[in-house]
């Protein structure tokens, strides 16, 4: 308690505000982040890793916008793809007025047009969800994202019913580039991204983006001193859904069409919260994880396995229940454990418990994809594909074997991690020693 | 005369059947302040149990040991990993039901495949109960409705007129004080999870055979029972009650209504036309219209009457 700031305030005050012209941090990391998506493409160039990236483009500005909800303001958004995908129509829409020559709007410019859309519906839904917080909130969301996606379905003239709408993003040109080939699409949705980045990470230094961590930590105490915190998430919430229809556009631009049943389901906002919390909510960059997670998870893993969801639900639940701040506070949770130099003793035991933790993922894995295969395809023959060996269904030695390997392995790794438990605990008091002597000797 | 006798002991009993499922989640958000995502994933649950144990044992045992397998499940569930998530708050414990409601619709599938599965009614289920105007009601629809009445008023009494009851209404409104009186609280919510994921089984069992068992009939009612709660007013059983009545016969009856606005309007006289403005708008049918009416009396709700029809807490 005596080493409030309250004993020597000039001096924390001052470091509090200082002005930095020259934060060198922030200048490396965000250039290395603009160089990142300006190299990508030249070092990937495949066409499948082209979509990927464009994909990733594009929901890094999606989850970014949907955590200014969940993790900047603590609302829980069951109906964010009523944004994205409502900007994605107007974009098309908007697209071929333009290529008729009814709508002076370049290329270029159609994700603002989106953005503007999607800041539109949520000015207008926004009124109804906001009026609430916390569980009530999620409710609401919820209902009015079915409302949505079910009407979308009532009107096939202006979202084209089953089969969609669809346009052409070839209608002008812009200085040299005419948006044909992908890669010059990957481009707009990458300067797009960044900025996107940009602005949201401005947000949060914000009166409003602070008010709004206010918000979701103390309401009550945030009403005492005369703020309306039902207009602080009105706000918010327009501002999320101006960045969600920007990435609806991107979206409608790179597939040149969009789908209600697709775009505006309940299914479609599931993802965005599940790999938003998974890349981690309680930090700025998580959900850019999050949305590369997306793409691997829904491209690539699903190719892999039937099973993906089960598997995504699997590693959703447990990190909800041991991580809650996603992957991204675990990675800073190891930096902080790196920069007091714990981190030689740790070294050894996540080195346990990949071996373990893999041995136990590959048996349960064997057994989820034989039943699997059982289910879906047995007409296929006893034979699974496995990590390029086969699996037979039809052998006891094969369900023995993985049985055993997941118990074993199971068995294994819950004795490494308990050991992990112990050094972990015991380098965090370590470091909080070491931080609260600094703090005395300052 | 007869439609409008069908249709209202049709949306009666669906209405009772969803009364039924938000009940459960009504109480544990009363209790437990947790919104359990999941809980129309253990309706689904329950119907596929039914349909399981009543391959081996017939309808009637299934009737009682579904929904007490549910019911395990459900404790067992807030055992271990609801209470674990519960000191980081409301929306984590939230996030985790939907985790648990991916997880349940994926396990469904892998045990018992994408398809419907042929759960049917037992022979004395089968056929009318009576004949209205030439019209039969089911005997199945009349079952749902004796049991939603009997469990309504069992848990009814077992809240207001036993220890275990009083306990749980104690343990709502001052859970520290209940602690004090040597109580074990933490016991107490997990019975009253697994109580209401195991009424929610029950829900699916009879529900199962009524109408169809697949793997998106926890998706088919799950939005709906939280619009019920919302209508009904958060945490209010009585409001559940005549909410969930009330979006089950509007329901009911506007599925078999084809007016529109344009036929409406016409016959009032008013000539309507493909020109006339609006004209996507007007020439719905009430019967188009019906998948949203739910979620169209959410929003009113929600503007007119923010607490509910029955609420009394205003967050």
């Amino acid at each position: 308690m005596s080493t409030t700031p309250s004993m020597t305030p000039a001096a924390t005050s001052a470091e509090l505000y200082r002005f930095k012209p020259m934060n060198v941090g922030r200048i490396v990391v965000w250039s290395l982040f603009a160089i990142a998506l300006l190299v990508a493409p030249l070092v990937f160039t495949s066409s499948l890793a082209m979509t990927m990236l464009s994909q990733i483009g594009y929901l890094i500005i999606i989850c970014l916008s949907y955590n200014i909800l969940l993790g900047q303001g603590g609302m829980l958004s069951f109906g964010h793809a009523v944004y994205t995908g409502l900007g994605s129509f107007i974009a098309v829409h908007a697209m071929n007025m333009a290529s008729d020559g009814r709508l002076p709007v370049p290329l270029v410019l159609i994700p603002v047009v989106a953005g503007l859309a999607g800041a539109f519906f949520a000015v207008l839904f926004g009124y109804v969800t906001t009026k609430k917080s916390g569980t009530t909130f999620a409710m609401i969301t919820l209902g009015l994202g079915e409302l949505v996606a079910a009407m979308a379905l009532m009107f096939p003239g202006f979202f084209g019913g089953e089969g969609g709408v669809t346009t052409n993003r070839v209608y002008g040109k812009f200085l040299w580039w005419d948006f044909g080939p992908q890669i010059q699409v990957y481009y707009l949705i990458a300067v797009y991204c960044f900025v996107c980045t940009a602005l949201m990470f401005a947000f949060t230094g914000t009166p409003l983006g602070r008010i709004l961590n206010a918000v979701r930590d103390n309401p009550e105490r945030v009403e005492f001193i005369g703020y309306n915190t039902q207009r602080v998430r009105y706000f918010a919430f327009i501002i999320a859904g101006f960045f969600a229809g920007i990435g609806g556009g991107l979206a409608a631009i790179n597939f040149e069409i969009v789908n209600a049943a697709d775009s505006l389901s309940t299914i479609r906002s599931g993802g965005y919260l599940l790999f938003t919390f998974l890349g981690g909510a309680t930090l700025f960059f998580g959900p850019i994880i999050g949305a590369a997670l997306l793409v691997f998870a829904s491209i690539l893993l699903s190719e892999l396995s039937k099973a993906w969801l089960l598997y995504l639900g699997l590693v959703f639940l447990f990190m909800v229940m041991f991580a809650p701040g996603g992957i991204a506070s675990l990675i800073m949770m190891n930096v902080r454990v790196a920069a007091f130099g714990k981190f030689k003793r740790l070294w050894g035991l996540y080195g346990g418990l990949l071996v373990t933790g893999a041995l136990m993922v590959v048996g349960l894995a064997a057994i989820v994809e034989m039943i699997y295969h059982i289910q879906l395809n047995a007409a296929l023959g006893p034979k699974v594909h496995f990590f390029g060996g086969e699996l037979d269904t039809s052998s006891t030695a094969t369900w023995v074997g993985a049985v055993a390997l997941a118990v074993v392995g199971g068995a294994l790794m819950e004795m490494v991690r308990r050991r992990f438990v112990r050094v972990w605990g015991r380098a965090q008091e370590e470091i909080e020693a070491e931080i609260k002597r600094k703090e005395m000797t300052a | 005369m007869e439609f409008f006798l069908i249709s209202l002991l049709n949306g009666i009993s669906y209405g009772l059947l969803l009364f039924m499922l938000s009940s459960g989640l009504t109480l544990i958000f009363s209790m437990m302040g947790v919104l359990n995502f999941a809980h129309a994933s253990f309706y689904m649950l329950g119907a596929y149990f039914a349909y399981a144990v009543s391959n081996v044992v017939g309808f009637w045992p299934a009737l009682i040991v579904a929904p007490l397998l549910v019911g395990l499940l459900g404790a067992a569930f807030e055992r271990y990993s609801l209470r674990r998530v519960h000191k980081f708050g409301h929306v984590p414990e939230l996030l985790v039901t939907f985790g648990l409601s991916y997880l349940i619709l994926e396990l469904v599938q892998l045990v018992w495949g994408r398809s419907t599965v042929p759960y049917g009614l037992p022979e004395q289920l089968q056929g009318p109960l009576f004949t209205i105007y030439g019209t039969q009601f089911p005997r199945s629809r009349s079952f749902i409705m004796l049991v939603a009445v009997l469990m309504l008023i069992s848990v009814w009494l077992l809240l207001t007129r036993t220890r275990v009851g009083l306990v749980i209404q104690a343990a709502l409104k001052h859970p520290e004080m209940v602690e004090a009186l040597g109580h074990n609280v933490p016991r107490v919510f997990m019975l009253v999870f697994g109580g209401g994921a195991a009424l929610a089984g029950l829900a699916g069992v009879i529900g199962g055979n009524t109408y169809v068992t697949e793997p998106a009939m926890a998706a088919s009612v799950g939005s709906i029972i939280f619009v019920v709660v919302v209508v009904g007013g958060m945490g209010s059983l009585g409001g559940a009650f005549l909410a969930s009545l009330l979006i089950g016969v509007i329901q009911t009856f506007a599925v078999a209504m084809d007016q529109s606005a344009a036929t409406g309007l016409q016959a009032l006289g008013i000539t309507v036309t493909e020109q006339t403005f609006g004209y996507e708008l007007l020439k719905l049918t009430i019967s188009q219209v019906a998948p949203i009416l739910p979620y169209l009396f959410l929003v009113l709700i929600l503007i007119f009457r923010p607490r509910g029809l029955l609420g009394t807490r205003e967050d």
